[in-house]
């Protein structure tokens, strides 16, 4: 791209836009856990990021990460315990938002993470859950991160691995999940959130060097417009310095 | 009290069956004691069910050579790599042969080991609800909670009790009392559900020094069976203080087994042609000795004096 930043910095910037000031975050690997650095060094300067294997953090890890267990996440952590108490800190509704990514989302946030075409007729088994599912039930904010095609945004899900809104409406308290649901779907494209009675994901923002009709023609349903309908602002000086103080060898310049 | 120190080929021999029910590792990606991977390939055991919530690429290795008949857990890939692709192909197309999946998810999975810790015949959680891994895993069952008047659907998990447990862990004594620290994932839960443990210490120290701080052991001696000195038993796999993480390891693991072919030729290469893990740290030579941790950043000693 020949505006100064590649649309994986994007995406990341938006990301760290959705982590509010204060907020206990599930942060996870990849593009998730840069995000959280950029919204530490920008607006949420308080923002705690927690990681499945049992690390809270306030600081970022200094180096690159491949994994959340690499060392240099281990190393100054604010908490390093077990998988139990993190994720028993979602459960018991103390986790302000979660990232997740995945194979497949549908038009009410659900998100496929194990078997394309359904368990009982398989068509590509995909490596599971993982803490997903967990994160997407129990966080009081899903934050999903796609790579925008029809094919990857359908209009269902042939298995719910990880719950957004399931049918939409009251459907996700039915099932017995008191709170949370989708907050943002962020794309390559674009940034989807939920509207209207059934909560349905609407185009909210579009991304710079993009247009509403070519983010529809990616989508697997007739994607209608959000009514707050925005373009998604460019990254800021102070958001592209705080990014760059992070991702110091550049790994998401590309 | 006696010795527990044995081969690490002794203690895969000695302890571990076919069909067993096995964690090797369980802190998702750091330890995990692929020395033991290795080793149950090369004494070609089978059938065993591989219970984690995600072993790194571990599981993966175990499915394409024929040695798991299923997977309880959460995970099964290349971290850092992706898909798994033997699992894709067990899966997908039974090669080398059929597996069967139990469906869970991390937490649910580290709950269900809790209630083989602690006797529980039943946990009940929130997190699988609106998920379809109560469909795929009919073990998990969803109940209205008798103690709310309100509707409260729960979903309860069944409690999982491993036959052996095999960790890597930084440093124990020849008895089995043993240290490790940084993110435990399910570690403490797995160790005090199984039958027995097994430890790959990367060092052998004096009863004393695990006495020393008893708040880094997180599940006592009397679980362990036998312990094996093993260094950089978690090779690929990092562990705090130990050992970094050999990233192009799992890279060349990722694109090797892309295809069947591939795979058994890694197979051969890194596996099958080493006689044990000195063989393969002898193969390795500086490569691992350049993820060797050399800093030190050392924790604050804490007091435990009585008077």
């Amino acid at each position: 791209m020949s505006s100064g930043y590649s649309t994986q910095e994007l995406m990341i910037i938006a990301s760290a836009r959705e982590i509010k000031d204060g907020e206990v975050v599930f942060v996870g690997m990849r593009l998730p856990i840069t995000a959280f650095g950029v919204a530490r060094l920008t607006h949420a300067p308080n923002a705690v990021g927690l990681f499945e294997v049992g690390i809270a953090r306030f600081e970022p890890a200094k180096d690159m990460l491949y994994t959340m267990s690499d060392p240099p996440n281990q190393l100054n952590a604010a908490w390093c315990t077990g998988t139990m108490q993190v994720m028993g800190l979602l459960q018991g509704g103390q986790v302000d938002a979660g990232f997740i990514g995945g194979a497949e989302i549908d038009r009410f946030g659900n998100i496929n993470t194990s078997y394309i075409g359904g368990h009982r007729q398989m068509k590509t088994k995909l490596p599971g859950s993982g803490g997903a599912a967990d994160i997407a039930a129990m966080s009081k904010r899903l934050l999903a991160i796609m790579n925008h095609e029809p094919h990857r945004l359908v209009r269902r899900v042939g298995y719910i691995t990880s719950p957004g809104g399931l049918d939409g409406g009251d459907s996700r308290r039915k099932a017995g999940l008191r709170w949370g649901g989708t907050g943002a779907v962020i794309t390559d494209r674009a940034i989807l959130k939920p509207h209207g009675e059934d909560g349905e994901l609407h185009l909210f923002s579009i991304h710079p060097g993009h247009t509403a009709d070519e983010v529809k023609k990616h989508t697997g349903w007739d994607l209608k417009d959000h009514p707050d309908q925005m373009q998604t602002p460019e990254p800021t000086p102070i958001e592209m310095d705080a990014l760059h103080a992070i991702d110091r060898d550049g790994f998401w310049r590309s | 009290m006696r010795s527990k120190l044995v081969s690490l080929k002794e203690a895969v021999a000695g302890f571990i069956k076919d069909g067993d029910r096995l964690v090797i590792g369980a802190s998702l990606e750091a330890a995990i004691p692929f020395a033991a991977t290795f080793e149950l390939i090369r004494q070609g055991k089978r059938q065993l069910d591989l219970i984690a919530p995600i072993s790194d690429a571990s599981a993966d290795m175990l499915i394409g050579a024929g040695c798991a008949g299923s997977i309880t857990g959460a995970w099964v890939g290349n971290v850092s790599g992706g898909l798994g692709h033997n699992y894709r192909r067990a899966m997908e197309q039974g090669i080398p042969h059929p597996l069967k999946v139990n469906d869970f998810s991390n937490f649910s999975l580290a709950m269900a080991l809790m209630a083989g810790a602690y006797g529980m015949p039943f946990v009940p959680v929130r997190s699988l609800l609106g998920s379809d891994i109560t469909q795929s895993n009919p073990d998990h069952k969803i109940l209205q909670n008798p103690l709310s008047e309100a509707p409260d659907p729960v979903v309860l998990v069944k409690p999982l009790v491993p036959d052996v447990a095999i960790f890597s862990v930084p440093r124990s004594d020849v008895f089995g009392n043993a240290h490790f620290w940084g993110s435990l994932g399910v570690v403490q839960e797995a160790a005090l559900a199984a039958k027995s443990v097994i430890l790959l210490a990367d060092e052998i120290v004096e009863p004393a020094v695990i006495a020393s701080d008893p708040n880094r052991v997180i599940f006592p001696g009397f679980k362990v069976k036998a312990v094996a000195h093993e260094p950089a038993s978690q090779y690929p796999s990092p562990m705090t203080g130990c050992w970094k993480r050999d990233n192009a390891f799992f890279n060349d693991y990722h694109q090797r087994s892309r295809d069947r072919e591939g795979y058994l030729a890694w197979l051969e290469e890194w596996v099958l042609s080493q006689a044990d893990h000195a063989a393969l740290r002898a193969k390795l030579g500086k490569r691992l000795d350049e993820l060797r941790i050399k800093g030190t950043a050392l924790a604050a000693p804490a007091n435990f004096a009585s008077e």
